[in-house]
């Protein structure tokens, strides 16, 4: 039966590894290559890449970094970060990503993601929600642009329609746990769950075995964490331990 | 130094497939052209995108009569993911399209109780492999050996004859079980021939 999955996460900006809270105050915490090497090693199922400057000068250099890690990684790797168009996911692809994610440009343009599914197929293409808790009422809004901008749109709408529209799987992140380490949004992944069948990624606060434990019984197929791998407090394989401990099966190595 | 030959469907992303075998020290190129499909050491039908679009990339290039050939004559061919669907009689995916029906079988979707795609680690024997599908074969043809997985239902992992390796797991993103599939596949193959 298909294990649940652990993804460390990357943020890259200017081709370093970088962690920030809250989407800010990022800091530098290593090199790509090397990270993403360490990561296998310690029984990662799969890297996700996030371009956080990705900006249109950074573009290239986003995709060297990606063309290094593909020579040498031979587990699966998601990247994202300012794909607006279809060539820039094909871009991202030919470099060796094995999916992207999708985030700010699908919102302006949800479209883009039928394009996407159609040229690339399904199971290429990421949704990239990042969900803030409504501050005067309940439920959650995407936000966009690396969390700067709080769009109105409701984040578990904007999934189902995501789903629609042809993305392959979810990658949820909580925009208030990201960085927080006081674990996943469970709600924000319960109500995420109850309106789609696609795989869910989810993301943001976690700081140990139990909040995935936690996430996992609220529907997630895998659980990204960014934090608690840069600071070498645990790896993916110590956290498989306690999973299968809990009678969840991930891929031991 | 193995060549290794990775066929352009112009659809199929083919940077990781490229990046596990240069790891083996392998030589790949990649290509469409017929001559160079017939005539090369091994060859990799890699899979992304659906299946009428995988065929119709073949028929353009004129490489469906050639990889049947190839099989025909136990030449090393690795098929991977839709790669192993397009070798298939043909697929609920795109109804009324022929595959290259070296595989007597039909392609089939997920059922509808399982999560689809099925996006992860699923096991295979003793081990795991990396899978990223929505369609599958259901049971191992009688002339072909292989193995099973599950998701939702038993599904066929892989299949083997002769030279001819047919994976519905991703090897070249399956970390060191992969490394040992390619690995072995190019043994086999050079024991063959």
């Amino acid at each position: 039966m298909l294990t649940k999955r652990i993804i460390p996460c990357l943020d890259i900006e200017n081709g370093r590894v970088v962690k920030g809270v809250k989407f800010t105050n990022l800091r530098d915490v290593g090199d790509p290559v090397e990270q993403s090497l360490r990561y296998q090693r310690a029984g990662a199922d799969e890297l996700v890449m996030l371009d956080v400057s990705a900006t249109i000068e950074g573009r290239s250099a986003a995709l060297e970094t990606v063309r290094a890690v593909r020579s040498a990684l031979s587990i699966p790797l998601c990247v994202g970060g300012g794909v607006r168009e279809v060539k820039h996911a094909i871009d991202l692809l030919e470099a060796g990503a094995d999916k992207v994610g999708v985030n700010s440009a699908a919102v302006t343009n949800p479209e883009l993601l039928r394009e996407l599914s159609d040229r690339v197929g399904a199971q290429c293409v990421v949704i990239s929600i990042d969900a803030a808790r409504r501050t005067e009422s309940t439920g959650w809004e995407v936000v966009t642009r690396a969390g700067t901008h709080r769009t109105d749109i409701d984040a578990i709408q904007w999934a189902k329609e995501a789903a629609d529209m042809g993305a392959g799987e979810i990658l949820l992140t909580s925009f208030d746990r990201d960085g927080t380490r006081s674990g996943y949004d469970i709600d924000l992944l319960r109500e995420i769950r109850s309106v789609t069948s696609l795989p869910v990624i989810a993301s943001g606060g976690a700081n140990s075995a139990r909040h995935m434990i936690d996430a996992i019984g609220a529907g997630a197929d895998a659980v990204l964490a960014a934090s608690i791998f840069h600071d070498q407090d645990t790896t993916p394989s110590q956290l498989k331990e306690q999973l299968a401990q809990c009678g969840i099966e991930a891929r031991l190595s | 130094m193995n060549q290794i030959l990775i066929i352009d469907t112009g659809i199929a992303n083919t940077a990781s497939v490229r990046a596990s075998f240069q790891r083996l020290g392998c030589d790949v190129s990649i290509s469409h052209d017929s001559d160079h499909v017939r005539d090369a050491q091994f060859v990799v039908l890699p899979g992304v995108g659906s299946f009428g679009s995988g065929m119709d990339a073949l028929r353009s290039f004129g490489l469906d009569q050639i990889i049947v050939e190839r099989i025909k004559a136990n030449k090393p061919l690795l098929g991977i993911c839709l790669g192993l669907q397009l070798l298939c009689a043909s697929s609920e995916e795109t109804p009324g399209v022929a595959g290259l029906g070296v595989i007597d079988s039909e392609v089939t979707r997920f059922p509808e109780s399982v999560r689809t795609p099925q996006h992860g680690w699923n096991r295979v024997g003793n081990e795991y492999a990396y899978f990223s599908n929505t369609y599958r074969i259901e049971s191992i043809p009688t002339d072909w050996t292989g193995e099973l997985s599950m998701h939702g239902a038993p599904f066929v992992a892989s299949l083997k004859r002769g030279t001819t390796l047919a994976c519905q797991y991703h090897p070249e993103l399956s970390g060191d079980f992969g490394e040992r599939v390619l690995v072995s596949w190019i043994e086999t193959s050079m024991e063959a021939s």
